[in-house]
């Protein structure tokens, strides 16, 4: 005899981040339209509703058990480009890769990045950047266009979708004469050879620069840059001279140290961890302020600790940031951002990882809520001072809670 | 994900209060303790208030299965339970129980009709908000009928089964049904008592075994684990060799 669960709807299935951790059940509803979206969260049962992309980040942001998610992968338009102005306008579930691709033969490429996130996705986790407007459905089924430079604007990038639902996105683009980036790399020692180099006096912001430390054995680091190469700079006789604005077809390696640039590479076939339903992995995000590089060193030690669960980890992602998010729950910080991925069976990884945040809470850092799924609610007013201006904005714009998700219930947002 | 917020059905139960110390530890803040009103019962939640957390109490009597709908509703109406500990029972007097169908009775709806009633409220629960463990303490004794403590075995296998087939009916609901079959627990409940039992536990043990099954969502604990062994050689004993056993477990 089958067993038939006691399921409320047919339509309830359950959703999980990229690193398949923490399933929740959701009524899942696949707008096609701006007015279905509307109607969706208009209809939402009396456990509200979230909006949710591709489901690129690691959290449960984008999950909301027992209520209805709003899968927006059905708004992939592209409605307008104003290609003097450097501005497009497509619709929130429009994967960046595919616009990116879509505008390669007018040679713009858009500043937001690329990787597989939709742009709406961006817009929520705050990871986009040369986000111009966007159009934001609210609670009451309106929708209302927000402006960079509005309070509304700020709260919403990185405002994991609690502000509402963001239905198209205006986003800003640059001109590129080929479809290219020349990447340039750059081998320390260690970490205190990278973060020499970085801190250097007169160092310069250099673009898409990441640096790669491997956790185990001495901790060697790669720092990575990469600019976008114009048309003279492609090498003789290299393929993209006779079409510079087609997308590269072929799979890497690309010769000459050329990288195709974001959103245009092929996705990778194999996810990082293997698969199967045990096979999760946890990304740990983090930012650490300026002038608390002792406070990075430190996390770095405890990644590569002899006894570190995080030893199962490829390699730890630093990257240098320039400047301040502007909103409430923006989690850019000027200084340093960390990222590493660590197979979620790893022993001990969930007491590690607190012993993690507490050190990030110490240093003036802060935990990326669009990877979390694990952060102990009472950090959270420590490394994000300014929440109290979240939780009442949020108050006044939604005051019945329509949009909760998951991370909001845990955290308390 | 540890759990955030804890319903201990069963509030002075030492099993569900070590286990509360335990995930208070972790990651809970918000703990239910419902039972029968008593000094008991406020002496286990100011306990627990040291340790940190944000404890209420609720009334609730296993035997008064026509409010648990209407009690337990309004813990779920204040917010999301993570974890429902269904951890309340009564071990009875096998020798005065045998000579009083009344007593017997009473074992058995507490720890049968009770559970029944209350892991069907909290399932229902559960189920709408999509996520959640309920856990659901169980006993060795319900294992095989033994001399020593049919009634208060059979009472549990009752609910045994019923969390089984439960935890099949949500299957894919978000919600995971963990069925926790302890051997002999030394506590204050068994505190007079002859000889502790060989493979026999302890709440803290119970506790531990808990937290590790929630993380691993297994369906199935036994505590100490050998005891599964144990118990399914000892399912295959016949029958006049097994009354003659000194210690079936």
């Amino acid at each position: 005899m089958a067993v038939e669960p006691l399921l409320a709807d047919d339509d309830f299935v359950p959703l999980t981040g990229s690193g398949r951790t923490a399933p929740s059940l959701a009524l899942l509803a696949r707008p096609r339209t701006a007015a279905e979206a509307a109607g969706a969260v208009l209809a939402r049962g009396s456990r509200g509703a979230v909006a949710r992309g591709r489901g690129r980040s690691c959290g449960d942001a984008a999950q909301n058990a027992g209520g209805t998610v709003l899968d927006l992968t059905a708004l992939d338009r592209i409605r307008g480009l104003d290609a003097a102005a450097g501005l497009v306008v497509c619709e929130a579930g429009t994967e960046l890769g595919a616009l990116a691709r879509a505008l390669l033969p007018y040679g713009l490429h858009p500043r937001a990045g690329g990787g597989g996130w939709t742009a709406g996705g961006t817009v929520a986790s705050g990871y986009g950047n040369g986000v111009e407007a966007f159009e934001l459905l609210g609670a009451d089924g309106r929708s209302r266009t927000v402006r960079r430079g509005e309070p509304l604007f700020d709260a919403t990038v990185g405002g994991l979708g609690l502000t509402g639902v963001v239905l198209a996105v205006t986003l800003a683009l640059r001109p590129v004469e080929t479809a290219y980036l020349r990447e340039r790399s750059v081998r320390f020692r260690d970490v205190d050879a990278l973060l020499a180099h970085w801190t250097a006096p007169g160092a310069v912001p250099e673009p898409y620069a990441r640096a790669r430390v491997e956790p185990a054995g001495r901790g060697r680091a790669v720092l990575t840059a990469a600019a976008p190469v114009p048309y003279a700079g492609l090498p003789r006789g290299h393929r993209a001279r006779r079409a510079p604005l087609a997308p590269p077809s072929f799979p890497g390696p690309w010769a000459g140290g050329l990288r195709p640039l974001p959103g245009l590479a092929r996705a990778r076939a194999v996810p990082a961890y293997g698969r199967g339903p045990r096979a999760g992995f946890v990304r740990y995000r983090c930012a650490v302020p300026e002038g608390r590089e002792e406070a990075l060193r430190g996390l770095l030690a405890l990644l590569a600790g002899r006894r570190s669960p995080a030893r199962g980890a490829r390699h730890a992602r630093v990257e240098r940031v320039y400047a301040d998010g502007a909103g409430p729950l923006a989690f850019p910080v000027r200084g340093w951002c960390l990222t590493v991925e660590v197979p979620a069976g790893a022993r001990g990884l969930g007491r590690f990882l607190d012993v993690l945040d507490e050190r990030v809470a110490e240093a003036g850092g802060r935990v990326c809520l669009a990877e979390d799924a694990r952060l102990r609610p009472a950090l959270l007013p420590v490394m994000y001072p300014r929440l109290d201006a979240f939780r009442g904005l949020r108050a006044a714009l939604d005051p019945r809670s329509v949009f909760r998700s998951d991370l909001a219930r845990r955290l308390g947002l | 994900m540890p759990p955030q917020s804890l319903l201990l059905l069963g509030g002075t139960s030492a099993i569900g209060l070590a286990t509360a110390r335990r995930l208070i530890a972790r990651r809970t803040r918000t703990v239910w303790l419902a039972g029968r009103p008593s000094p008991e019962l406020d002496a286990a939640a100011a306990s627990l208030r040291a340790l940190g957390a944000g404890v209420r109490v609720v009334p609730f009597d296993a035997l008064d299965t026509d409010v648990h709908a209407e009690r337990l509703g309004r813990v779920f109406a204040e917010g999301d339970v993570d974890l429902v500990l269904l951890a309340f029972g009564v071990l009875g007097d096998q020798a005065r129980d045998e000579s009083d169908p009344a007593a017997a009775v009473r074992v058995a709806q507490t720890n049968y009709t009770g559970g029944v009633s209350a892991a069907l409220v909290c399932a229902g629960a559960l189920q709408a908000q999509g996520h959640g463990s309920l856990v659901v303490l169980s006993s060795v004794a319900g294992e095989r009928g033994r001399r020593a403590d049919f009634i208060y075995g059979s009472s549990k296998a009752g609910l045994d089964v019923f969390a089984q087939g439960l935890g099949d009916a949500l299957h894919g609901t978000g919600v995971h049904v963990m069925v926790v079959r302890p051997g002999a627990v030394r506590a204050a409940r068994t505190a007079g008592r002859p000889e502790p039992a060989p493979l026999s536990t302890t709440p803290e043990a119970v506790a531990g075994a808990i937290e590790l099954g929630l993380r691993r969502r297994s369906e199935t604990v036994w505590v100490p684990a050998p005891l599964r062994l144990v118990a399914s050689a000892l399912r295959h004993v016949p029958r006049p060799l097994h009354r003659r056993l000194p210690v079936a477990p």
